[in-house]
């Protein structure tokens, strides 16, 4: 079973649709033993990093999700969900994040173009970094996923995926078992679903 | 690069899409979930529901349906029609909705704008303003179009995104329904003087006037339509193809 973490951070609706689009059985959760139990993690998130971790780590969750990741347990991050994985973040601030991603997150507007629009809101094409990951494996490159967001991961080396914004701006991430998407695959039509669908069948079907 | 986006518009009335469709394969083609599906499957990029019911009932009705539609459609979803407060923005958000849009209830309360980016970010909150030419400016009218307010548009979108808006629909009175393309005179005046994304909305009559609209003005960042889509007249896969070929990024 796919357990959506509800840190109570954002609205789950539409994540937990698109799961029961792909026909895989996914439960939002706050509790502890239900995401222990887990066989996928889904870390989602909007809103600001500082109040969002705040929330993440006093409500113990961080702890379960980093313990499960550790075990081996698929987990995906999404949007600041997939930030929160980082090890920090500068966003109003300086935050730690859960340290399964290498990097910080920060200002997008510290490497775009000043005549560039902020938030980086849209459609924007996926261009894969290295040797292309499982998450993937449904994709092509320059398939377009939809972004909304201010801050970027930065000195990552976990990178699997870009995408141009007048700078290369961190999309995707992979360490291990650990995944992480910048844009919304739950608003990303077809090519966001097959994202899902792939997570859902790495090490096998749930 | 960020694509240009074509967004379909679809008024809602008692649970049911108004102004007839008439697509071939569709059974139902004033369902809200059918045709928005239809719209997903053939290339749109975003869709805008407006509720255009007055009625408490319908307004439970609309509710229910955009569920419906967010559970079946996973491209980014606004909403607007009767947003009057931040309650309302709980409300559709809770259904699914990604962004909402507010137009005559910002006027009458212009603090729901900073209210609601400060609760749920700036990229939830869409300004929708209607704006005709009176004596050689451009004047802010409410209630759909029906009532001049005096306020000039101008100062009223700057106003609007400094309070907090992230996006702009920009809905020209004096092209709007005249099919002769989009009002680029206002829209650069708009551009002019806003960082956010501005969606053009407002007298598309052919896919011609959608390419003029993003060559002359590339700081535009959608271009919004209704009837045009409804009728079948412009086939937004073809329309995105043509754009594409102009040099216009685009989302295939």
């Amino acid at each position: 079973m796919v357990v959506i973490v509800d840190y109570g951070v954002g609205n789950l609706f539409s994540l937990a649709s698109s799961f029961a689009a792909i026909g895989v059985e996914a439960k939002v959760s706050g509790d502890k033993t239900e995401i222990e139990q887990a066989d996928r993690i889904i870390l989602p998130g909007v809103g600001a990093f500082g109040d969002a971790a705040e929330k993440l780590f006093s409500s113990g969750l961080a702890d379960v999700v980093k313990a499960q990741a550790k075990k081996g347990v698929p987990v995906l991050g999404i949007c600041l969900g997939m930030q929160l994985l980082f090890e920090k973040s500068y966003e109003f601030g300086e935050y730690d994040g859960l340290g399964l991603i290498s990097g910080q997150i920060r200002p997008i507007a510290d490497v775009i173009p000043k005549d560039y629009k902020i938030p980086h809101i849209g459609w924007n094409a996926l261009h894969f970094e290295g040797e292309k990951s499982p998450l993937f494996k449904y994709l092509q490159e320059g398939d377009h996923v939809y972004f909304v967001h201010s801050y970027y991961g930065a000195d990552c080396k976990d990178v699997i995926a870009t995408a141009e914004y007048g700078a290369s701006l961190t999309a995707a991430v992979e360490k291990d078992n650990v995944y992480g998407c910048q844009f919304h695959p739950e608003k990303s039509g077809k090519v966001g679903l097959n994202i899902l669908r792939a997570f859902c069948e790495l090490g096998g079907q749930v | 690069m960020i694509t240009k986006r074509i967004i379909p518009c679809l008024d809602v009335r008692d649970g049911r899409v108004v102004k007839g469709v008439n697509f071939q394969g569709l059974a139902d083609v004033s369902s809200p979930v059918e045709l928005g599906k239809y719209y997903s499957d053939n290339g749109a990029d975003e869709l805008v529901f407006y509720d255009i019911t007055a009625s408490f009932e319908g307004r439970k009705l609309f509710s229910d349906i955009l569920k419906e539609v967010a559970s079946t459609i996973f491209i980014p979803l606004t909403v607007g029609g009767g947003i009057n407060g931040v309650e309302d923005f709980d409300r559709v958000l809770k259904c699914g909705a990604d962004k909402v849009s507010v137009n005559s209830g910002a006027i009458r309360n212009p603090s729901i704008i900073y209210e609601a980016a400060k609760r749920y970010g700036s990229q939830c909150v869409v300004l929708s303003v209607d704006a005709k030419r009176v004596g050689g400016k451009y004047r802010v009218f409410s209630k759909g179009g029906r009532e001049d307010t005096g306020m000039d548009a101008l100062d009223w979108i700057k106003r609007g995104v400094d309070s907090g808006a992230g996006e702009i629909v920009l809905n020209s009175i004096d092209t709007d329904g005249v099919k002769k393309g989009f009002d680029l005179e206002m829209l650069s005046a708009v551009c002019d003087i806003v960082s956010v994304p501005v969606i053009a909305s407002g007298g598309a009559g052919c896919k011609e006037d959608f390419v003029k609209l993003f060559k002359t003005l590339p700081k535009v960042d959608a271009g919004l339509a209704a009837s045009i889509f409804h009728f079948g007249e412009v086939d937004i896969n073809d329309l995105k193809k043509t754009l594409q070929a102009q040099g216009i990024p685009m989302r295939i």
